[in-house]
């Protein structure tokens, strides 16, 4: 039985995103994608500010013997980021969907969270591509 | 820690002056308040600490050192000695030519060897190791398609199985990285190939023999598309080893190579360098090739610079690149002569091959069974791993409780669980053997005791590091509280 | 077979256990067509004997000349006990160490070198080394460009009182990532940075401002006010230093009110023999938050298992062999074996041993510097306080000059005719601690002749040496 959180929504390239109801939503990557990676040492975010492209790489998570770029699943503009993983990138290891979050965006188009994946689906790739 | 036996006012007496001269020319501003704090020894515990740090170091001196990818051969002490007579030593790099004509005679000879043993049209030796050599290749590629105004070409291919430096290179060098994917005989997907190719193509990065340690048969046919596209060959000496003598990259239809002489020279690797990496090029890549060069006018060498190459892409050191490497390099050429040269390809192929067979009789799965090896082999632990549950990782560990240098271990990253193994020509019969012996005896530790596997190594000074905290709880440098 | 353990027997053995007949065969996978004839254009092998001869008879060719040539390399004194050890096997034949557990020896002494190295520039991170110090000024600039994220423009101040060879270097390698290298000029009189040049490019964007202390005309810098006026306009300070004037000179992590927020420079004083010009090394410190933007090898402090100390690569994400095309370099093999020779020697000198080098370096040069004044029309150029080298102004030109001394056996310096033609028949000379009283003497006296030469052929425009 999986722990995906039925309420988010998921990218093919392991990001979560929850649509925050008010125009925001909140991105960070999946318990499958910090379980690949391993014990994370590092993670490099955007400024706030920035703008960002659905699928465009915003950010960078570092284990010991990986390097891993996060792509924003939707376009709009970094609100907020969560700057606690500075000091402590593990959180992301022991939190994903939680206290792990990575940024927050302002969106510019909320019809772009109908392509996301849900929970099911998401699920199903994860099981794809252990194969 | 050499600061441990640091004592204020200790001195190594014997090196300095006991007078020092007066600096009160120089405005306070500018100057130092107190001396820097190195550590303060004696000449002794300099020497006694020094000496002991080397013995915790493995090295081809002293232990088995089958580093895929990296040809760590016996390096012959001559090389060292002889570039490191008096008159080589204390030639300061913008000596007149008239104090360099030794010095140059040996550049120009080993520029026309390694001319005629890769079969390229000319060679430039001052890359510094190579990825320089990558560089100074990608970026002449880039020369050559911007001279004729051929500016739109933004891609270089490389293989997926390629070693890191080559996207590296391609992108210092204003280009994107492509990547190829590997057939399952580890030969290039020429299909896929196919697709990839186009008029934004400059060229392509190969390595061959491959990363995947086979030769790749269709290099001939690959040159045709890549030409046909407009694209140049760049060929990835790495592997050089296992075809010197036998094959060149020239006659393969290779534009341009590097070659680490670090690896098929056997020029010493210094706990990771100085390496060099000479760049070769075909006719009209030439005029394109980093300086300085060394050239004969039939009485004097001359070095040739910016000024007689004009269109070179420049310099990549202030000087002449790692020329002491170099003179080893060349003492080693001398060595070998062309009989020699052959040698190395031979039994370094002899010795992979024998080494593989050994290792698949004993029961480990090589990752390409039906494939000759080249200089080099690999193998893939994924049955260990999944059934035993001891990867890679576990049994290169292992091995240096038994005194050898484990192979490289998950490169390339294509193949899951592997050891890259590179035994090289100078290695005898019965140090494969006991390898094998070796390999043999944790196969079957991993088995009965696996946790033995899993906890090695158990007789280096340090077990296994924690990486974590290396990276999170930065600690770069001694401080005097830490 | 030199180098080659194989017997006959080995050979027929392994063919069998392998199953093939012939060593040829082990090529059958490499079409016919490929294979290529004996290579009758390389000379046969020779044995060690008449190799060793062949590299007498070259290296005795190139003599040992009397050398007052600086320029970025420098004839220094190297204790014995430096290269006897940086040659031992364990050093000499070890690679990059990328088994930790059986790597301490390099691991920890790279960890040392770091640490010596922070000491001496005032920095707080060094990497394991870069290839030279001009490639070294290469990679700074690639870096500050990462690193000044507020700076656009991809531009950077580059004075021409730096190394003209570093400049050439730079260009070569930060060109095709569209880095513009934009030039500052000097002072005519004082040989330092003309900041009323700088003044002119005041608030615009640029990444950095490369500052040398010394610089190449062995003029020291006003560093403070430098580094002051590149952080005031947004642009992140890359000092470029010699290792041994930072001795005695305030350390880059010093200068100003933050210091610079990159130091590199060439290593080579540090241990590693003039040698044609390598194998040297580069070296690169940097404040610690700019560390992710470090090329090459870093070593980390952690611990074992048992939690026992030790050390270890690490901050790896950042290097091509992980991170590909996204790395901060493309730099794999570095200078590790000279960076060895560094660190012992470091160790052995300790900062006072330094101190008093590089200050009999500065004494040494001003001595020079005032005999070959004392000549007819021989004169100093620039009035800035100098460490260890100084322009001087000959009467006849500075190739003929330096021509006539050579066939004297005398180096006498670095002609500035081509790279600064302003500066008309200049010389750069050095005189480090090798360089003693007779030494300069012996200078003086040939000098002296030279110039008498071409005085008493007035009319021939250019003599014939």
């Amino acid at each position: 039985m999986s722990d995906t959180p039925k309420e988010l929504r998921y990218a093919k390239s392991h990001e979560w995103l929850r649509d925050e109801g008010d125009g925001t939503a909140t991105i960070g990557i999946s318990e499958h994608a910090q379980e690949l990676l391993g014990d994370l040492v590092f993670v490099d975010l955007p400024e706030v500010g920035t703008k960002v492209e659905a699928g465009g790489d915003c950010a960078v998570v570092e284990s010991v013997k990986a390097a891993s770029d996060v792509y924003s699943p939707v376009t709009g503009e970094v609100i907020e980021v969560n700057e606690s993983l500075d000091d402590a990138p593990e959180t992301i290891n022991e939190d994903a969907f939680g206290n792990g979050w990575m940024f927050k965006v302002k969106l510019d188009d909320a019809t772009e969270l109908d392509s996301l994946l849900d929970a099911d689906a998401y699920d199903a790739l994860v099981a794809e591509e252990d194969h | 820690m050499i600061y441990e036996h640091s004592r204020t006012g200790r001195r190594a007496t014997a090196q300095t002056n006991p007078e020092m001269d007066k600096l009160s020319d120089i405005p306070d501003a500018l100057l130092r308040k107190r001396p820097a704090g190195l550590p303060e020894v004696s000449e002794m515990q300099a020497v006694r600490h020094y000496t002991r740090l080397s013995q915790k170091n493995f090295s081809i001196d002293t232990h088995f050192y089958p580093l895929g990818s990296c040809t760590m051969k016996y390096n012959p002490r001559a090389c060292n000695s002889l570039a490191s007579l008096p008159g080589f030593l204390s030639r300061h790099p913008l000596a007149p030519d008239t104090h360099s004509q030794g010095f140059m005679a040996c550049m120009y000879d080993l520029q026309e060897i390694l001319k005629h043993v890769t079969g390229m049209h000319d060679v430039s030796l001052s890359p510094a190791a190579g990825a320089q050599g990558e560089f100074a290749g990608v970026a002449m590629i880039r020369a050559y398609h911007d001279a004729r105004g051929d500016t739109a070409r933004s891609e270089i291919l490389v293989p997926d199985a390629a070693h890191g430096t080559n996207p590296a290179s391609a992108v210092m060098c204003g280009y994107k990285a492509r990547e190829i994917p590997t057939g399952r005989d580890g030969d290039i997907d020429l299909d896929a190939l196919k697709q990839a190719l186009g008029p934004q193509t400059a060229g392509i990065m190969l390595t061959n023999p491959s990363t995947v340690g086979v030769f790749e048969r269709r290099i001939k046919e690959i040159a045709g598309l890549v030409h046909e596209a407009g694209g140049l060959l760049y060929y990835d000496g790495a592997n050089l080893n296992a075809i010197l003598g036998k094959v060149r990259p020239g006659d393969m239809g290779f534009d341009v190579i590097h070659m680490n002489l670090h690896k098929t020279f056997s020029t010493p690797h210094g706990g990771g360098g100085p390496g060099a990496g000479p760049v070769g090029v075909s006719q009209r890549l030439a005029p394109y090739l980093p300086v300085p060069m060394v050239d004969y006018d039939g009485t004097d060498y001359i070095w040739l610079t910016e000024k007689e190459r004009p269109e070179s892409i420049g310099r990549l050191s202030a000087f002449a690149g790692n020329a002491g490497v170099l003179l080893r390099a060349y003492v080693y050429a001398r060595l070998l002569g062309r009989e020699g040269m052959h040698r190395v390809a031979e039994f370094s192929s002899l010795n992979a091959n024998y080494l593989l067979k050994r290792l698949m009789e004993v029961g480990f799965d090589a990752a390409y069974p039906e494939r000759r090896a080249s200089h080099e082999f690999i193998l893939t632990l994924k049955k260990q791993a999944k059934e035993l549950g001891v990867n890679t990782m576990d049994f290169a560990k292992r091995m240096l409780d038994y005194g050898v240098h484990a192979p490289t271990t998950y490169f390339p990253l294509l193949v899951p669980e592997c050891l890259l193994v590179e035994p090289t020509e100078t290695e005898a019969k019965e140090d494969l053997d006991s390898f094998v012996e070796i390999m043999q005896t944790i196969k079957q530790e991993a088995e009965t005791q696996p946790d033995l596997v899993k906890q090695a190594p158990h007789t280096m000074p340090v077990r296994r590091l924690d990486d974590v905290r290396a990276a999170r709880e930065l600690d770069l440098a001694w401080k005097s509280d830490s | 077979m030199p180098f080659i353990p194989h017997t006959e027997d080995d050979i027929q053995e392994m063919l069998a256990v392998i199953g093939v007949d012939s060593i040829d065969t082990l090529f059958d996978e490499i079409p016919d067509e490929l294979r290529c004839d004996e290579l009758k254009a390389i000379p046969a092998g020779m044995p060690e004997m008449e190799v060793s001869r062949l590299m007498q008879a070259r290296a005795r060719e190139d003599g040992q000349p009397l050398c007052f040539l600086g320029a970025g390399a420098y004839d220094h004194h190297i204790p014995a006990a430096v290269w006897q050890l940086t040659t031992r096997g364990e050093f000499y034949t070890a690679y990059t160490p990328y088994q930790a557990e059986a790597s301490q020896g390099t691991l920890q002494l790279l960890y040392e070198y770091q640490s010596m190295m922070t000491a001496l520039t005032g920095m707080d991170v060094s990497n394991a080394s870069l290839y030279d110090g001009a490639s070294a000024l290469a990679e700074a600039v690639l870096m500050a460009v990462r690193a000044n994220r507020k700076s656009k423009s991809g531009r950077i101040l580059m004075p021409r009182t730096l190394h003209p060879l570093y400049r050439r270097v730079t260009h070569s390698i930060v060109r095709n990532q569209g880095i513009e290298l934009v030039e500052v000029g000097y002072d005519g009189k004082t040989g330092q940075v003309d900041t009323s040049v700088l003044e002119q490019y005041a608030g615009e964007d640029f990444a950095a401002l490369v500052i040398p202390q010394p610089n190449f005309f062995g003029v020291l810098e006003n560093v403070d006010e430098l580094t002051e006026w590149a952080h005031a306009n947004g642009m992140l300070a890359i000092a470029v230093v010699n290792p041994l004037a930072m001795s005695i000179l305030k350390p880059a992590g010093e200068w100003g009110e933050d210091g610079a927020d990159i130091c590199c420079g060439e290593g080579q004083p540090m241990g590693a023999p003039l040698a044609s010009g390598g194998p040297y090394f580069g070296f690169l410190c940097c404040r610690e938050k700019l560390v992710r933007q470090m090329p090459g090898r870093i070593i980390g402090k952690t611990v074992d298992l048992d939690g026992k100390p030790g050390y270890a690569l690490t901050l790896q994400a950042r290097e091509q062999h992980i991170r590909r095309s996204k790395a901060t370099s493309n730099i794999c093999t570095n200078q590790g074996l000279m960076v060895t020779a560094a660190t012992i020697h470091m160790a052995i000198m300790g900062g006072e041993g330094l101190q008093h080098m590089a200050a009999a370096c500065h004494g040494n040069t001003e001595r020079l510097s005032q005999a070959l004044c004392s000549l007819p029309q021989v004169e100093s150029v620039f009035e800035g306080p100098v460490f260890h080298e100084r322009v001087l102004k000959l009467p006849l030109s500075a190739k003929d000059a330096l021509k006539a001394l050579a066939a004297h056996n005398v180096q006498g310096g670095f002609d500035l005719s081509d790279d600064y033609p302003e500066l008309d028949s200049a010389i750069l000379v050095c005189a480090t601690e090798l360089r003693g009283e007779e030494d300069i003497e012996q200078y003086r006296s040939k000098l002296e002749r030279v110039i008498a030469a071409q005085v008493q052929t007035p009319c021939q425009l250019k003599p014939d040496w």
